[in-house]
């Protein structure tokens, strides 16, 4: 006997969701990750007797619409959970067959091996327009973008306050990871003042180099936009959270009621010379601050705006 | 007998579009720029008719874009501008390459560089026919000369577009675009060719993922995919080359000339034999794959359905509205063997009938000077 492999869970993801804020980890969370590898070796061994294995339970695995494919993201990035987000959602809203991923230029190019749904994969910048041209044509599609920050909120962002304000009904996923990742740590619209890159290598004076860019406080000023939240991949309770405003940003396109956006703040530990642990206090204490956290605009369905 | 409507009387821009809407196109999206504005504006009146969708973008680049999403999802999808416009189309029109999708993008052209004028041009043609964007990749280029062909090359130009998985140009100009004739809107009863399209991303329902993309790291990958779109470019140059020769049966020299320029040489190779000489006129439609093969049966005397035995010519004079760009092409056909000459006006300006057929004249008296430099 053999279990499901797709209860299967890659380890690498658990180590994130429970850094708990850099606590020690929980016993209820050991436990978790416990069973998990229990699972594993049950399937390498296959020789724990029946009664064992149906006293497993599996309390966490791989959603449907992800595939198996390792990531290829860096040790520490949040990208990892953010695409995992994204598959639960897809998911519990019974959309995978429907969806429609837009990946766009950054770590994330590569996104669409991860998803299993339809994608194609946009210019840098233009997911929101590519989007718009296939929600347009098939609107009984779940259309979403996944961009970063140099993506969205530099080159792309004629793109991103157009689609909004013409109230497209598609959900951008945001990360915003304060650097451009991929290209090796430039200064990017959402770089923190004073923060080091490789090209504001003194730290982001905004005498030269002006200031950071604040994506939902912006797109939540436009009327198309309908549902617009700030969320940080720093640890469960946060994730926890980022996973409701994402629920609730593809149920605003469910309900056809125009555009979302969740933005994510995100780690990028390879770029900013720290640890993955040291991201997440990065985040928590220097990204938090500039970037606060919280839904900016819901429409309820009378279309009221808080 | 097919039952023939009365033609009626339309711009080019309106045929072009009523052109592409009877082809099937359910997807258009454009920003305004003279001298195509009536593209887009047929189109916001006319998509919600047939069930299409009319998007005005936030710019060209947008547009160019949108269209990538929609071809991508299974729809016949267009974008038009002009010049400047299609300038900035460049790098989706390269995305659309890389990812061989098909759309149609028609280019009004105007005068450049820079802002340049709202006037006739040709002198997008480099840009046109050498891809326009980065990378080594093609687009079928169609030269309309008349509404009616502003009309019927619409429904070409998807058709080619699905045939091959590529994106097509039109390459009109600002006069083709704005002059009005009569066009026979069911000429050629369209019957849309109806390629599948697996590929598309509809939602993958219980199939395996469908993926548009261009992205390849891996350089034998690359490699690979550019060699199997230049297989389908050559297929292109075998299957599509299309041109028209003009009074060619007995001529001794030849005019070459697209679009309106050709228009223009017809006139003159009218006005030329009135006076004794035997011009004719080769009018390439496609652009790109230029229609070489021709110079070859003249110059080699093997022959032609269009010429039937016509004798070697002494020379071509490519007319142009521009400095010199399809006389490059020209050149490389005729490979030195015979002068190829030069005439050219640019700024909007159409060259008239009465200086051509000087410099024709010109060359027939042998005072032409080097060809290379013949024409301003
Ligand atoms: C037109 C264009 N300009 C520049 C690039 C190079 N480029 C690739 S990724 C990238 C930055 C991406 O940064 P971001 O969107 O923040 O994503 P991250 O890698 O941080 O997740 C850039 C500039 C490109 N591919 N295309
Ligand atoms: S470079 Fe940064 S954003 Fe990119 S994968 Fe690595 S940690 Fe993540
Ligand atoms: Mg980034």
């Amino acid at each position: 006997m053999t279990l499901d492999p797709a209860s299967r869970v890659r380890l690498s993801l658990v180590p994130f969701t429970c850094l708990e804020g850099g606590k020690p980890m929980s016993d209820a969370t050991m436990a978790a990750i416990e069973r998990v590898e229990t699972v594993e070796a049950f399937n390498r061994k296959g020789s724990l007797d029946q009664a064992s294995a149906s006293l497993m339970e599996v309390v966490f695995s791989r959603p449907a619409s992800m595939t198996d494919t390792p990531f290829h993201y860096c040790p520490g990035c949040t990208h990892g959970i953010a695409h995992r987000l994204i598959a639960e959602a897809l998911d519990e809203l019974g959309v995978r067959e429907r969806a429609i991923g837009l990946a766009s230029v950054g770590c994330s190019v590569f996104s669409y091996r991860y998803f299993k749904c339809d994608f194609q994969q946009a210019a840098h910048g233009r997911a929101p327009a590519v989007a718009t041209g296939i929600k347009r044509c098939l609107p009984d599609s779940v259309v979403f973008t996944y961009q970063g920050d140099g993506d969205l909120a530099s080159i792309g962002m004629a793109e991103i306050v157009h689609a909004a304000a013409r109230g497209e009904n598609i959900t951008v996923v945001f990360i915003n990871n304060a650097i451009y990742g991929m290209t090796g740590g430039q200064m990017a619209p959402t770089t923190l003042v004073n923060q080091k890159t490789t090209t504001s290598p003194n730290g982001r004076d905004p005498k030269a180099y002006g200031y950071p860019i604040r994506m939902s406080e912006l797109l939540s000023t436009v009327e198309g936009a309908s549902y617009i939240a700030r969320v940080a991949l720093i640890n469960p309770a946060e994730v926890r959270k980022a996973k409701k405003a994402l629920l609730k940003a593809f149920q605003t396109q469910l309900d056809g009621k125009g555009f979302s956006m969740v933005e994510m703040l995100s780690s990028c530990p390879t770029n900013w010379g720290v640890s993955a642990k040291e991201a997440m206090d990065w985040i928590k204490e220097r990204m938090i601050p500039v970037y606060p956290l919280g839904e900016f605009k819901v429409r309820d369905d009378e279309g009221v705006i808080s | 007998m097919i039952n023939r409507p009365e033609p009626i009387l339309m711009k080019g821009n309106e045929a072009l579009a009523e052109g592409a809407i009877r082809a099937g196109c359910r997807f258009f999206a454009g920003y305004p720029i003279t001298p195509q504005n009536e593209i887009p504006e047929y189109m916001a009146r006319r998509m919600p008719e047939v069930g299409g969708v009319f998007v005005q973008a936030e710019s060209e680049v947008a547009a160019i874009n949108m269209v990538y999403g929609a071809a991508g999802a299974g729809v016949r999808a267009m974008t038009s501008s002009s010049s400047p416009g299609i300038s900035l189309k460049q790098e989706g029109i390269s995305y659309l390459a890389g990812a061989e999708l098909p759309a149609v993008i028609a280019n009004v052209v105007r005068g450049g560089p820079g802002l340049g004028g709202i006037q006739p041009a040709q002198s997008d043609y480099y840009q046109a026919t050498r891809g326009g964007g980065h990378g080594d990749y093609r687009t079928p280029v169609l030269a309309p000369a008349s509404v009616q062909e502003m009309y019927d090359f619409a429904g070409l130009a998807f058709d080619i577009a699905d045939r091959y998985r590529n994106p097509v140009l039109i390459l009109a100009d600002g006069a083709l675009g704005q002059m009005m004739e009569p066009v026979l809107l069911d000429a050629t009863p369209r019957e849309v060719l109806n390629v599948p399209k697996p590929w598309a991303t509809t939602g993958m329902k219980d199939r395996a993922q469908n993926l548009i993309n261009s992205i390849y790291l891996d350089p034998d990958e690359l490699e690979q995919h550019n060699l199997n779109i230049q297989k389908k470019y050559r297929r292109i140059e075998q299957q599509e080359v299309r041109y028209e020769i003009i009074l060619g049966d007995d001529a001794d020299f030849f005019l070459v000339a697209y679009g309106t320029t050709a228009r223009v040489c017809k006139d003159v190779a009218l006005k030329a034999r009135a006076k004794g000489m035997r011009v004719g006129l080769i009018r390439p439609i496609t652009l790109w794959p230029f229609p070489s093969q021709v110079f070859d049966d003249l110059l080699e005397g093997k022959g032609n359905r269009q010429l039937k035995g016509s004798p070697k010519p002494f020379g071509f004079l490519t007319v142009e509205m521009s400095f010199g760009q399809m006389v490059d092409d020209v050149r490389l056909s005729v490979n030195g063997r015979a002068p190829v000459y030069f005439y050219g006006r640019t700024g909007g300006i159409v060259p008239s009938p009465r200086e051509v057929l000087a410099e024709v004249e010109k060359i027939y008296a042998g005072g032409a000077g080097k060809p290379e430099k013949a024409g301003n």
